[in-house]
């Protein structure tokens, strides 16, 4: 023990190795690389081990090698994002969009069996380990580049402007791709954990 | 009357910009009529309530592997 602080939280090899897993999964889903994804958790954890005295010990080990992890993700995300034109959003976002129309009857309303359903109270979902298997393969499941755009919007939380300045694409583009994925996600998380009746409108 | 399609996508929007004051008056009048819509946006909310939570990334979750 030295004089300092003496419980709060240091930057050490173990507590950092500690994290590599929980890491190692949040930047594969990200990048969708494994190779990429475990090279970059290997240089965070390097970084921040040199890095260590900067840790001021106001947050946990964990947020602050997070937040190390989640730029250069989004690093990452820019270079590899820099090659995708609008018409490559456009091109395969297609069967989310037909799939999307089927939902509705011609005049535009839900069709019984689309109605959207009560989850009930979906917060004892996130206390389940299974429902986040369940969530990262519904994530894994959307088209690579309409994915890109969601992470970067609620994983990486950059605002709906600052995604449209780094892609390149309009404004009401980056909305039509976010309700794409949103839509996609949210009918593959209705179909394989949340069944409920369809309500009666 | 805005149809559910409409909502739909006012509904992803409105986590992305702020809605002007027509759109949310439009918004609450479907809503307030159409329980498909009412589940849709709890169904939004849950999805970035969710994210905001997911354990890989956060401290405070209740079951580390």
């Amino acid at each position: 023990m030295t004089t300092s602080s003496t419980d709060a939280p240091k930057v050490t090899p173990e507590a950092l190795e500690a994290l590599r897993a929980d890491m190692l999964r949040f930047a594969t889903l990200q990048l969708r690389d494994s190779h990429l994804a475990e090279d970059m958790v290997q240089d965070t954890l390097i970084t921040a081990l040199a890095k260590a005295e900067q840790f001021a010990g106001r947050a946990s080990v964990k947020t602050w090698v997070f937040a190390i992890l989640r730029n250069n993700v989004i690093d990452a995300i820019k270079l590899r994002s820099r090659t995708v034109s609008a018409g490559d959003y456009a091109a395969e976002g297609e069967s989310l969009d037909s799939a999307f129309d089927h939902l509705f009857k011609a005049n535009e309303h839900w069709t019984p069996a689309a109605r959207p359903t009560d989850w009930g109270d979906p917060e004892d979902a996130l206390r389940e380990q299974q429902f986040w298997a369940v969530f990262d393969a519904c994530l894994t499941r959307l088209p690579e580049n309409t994915a890109r755009v969601f992470m970067m919007r609620e994983f990486l939380e950059l605002d709906s402007h600052e995604i449209c300045t780094t892609l390149s694409i309009s404004m009401s583009n980056c909305h039509v791709i976010l309700h794409r994925a949103r839509n996609g996600l949210r009918r593959c998380l209705e179909a394989n954990w949340f069944s409920g009746e369809a309500p009666a409108c | 009357m805005l149809s559910c399609k409409e909502v739909s996508y006012l509904l992803s929007e409105a986590q992305d910009r702020p809605l002007g004051v027509v759109e949310r008056m439009q918004l609450e009048l479907h809503l307030a009529m159409c329980k498909g819509c009412t589940n849709l946006r709890k169904q939004m909310v849950f999805l970035r309530g969710a994210i905001r939570r997911y354990p890989p990334a956060r401290d405070d979750t209740p079951h580390e592997r």
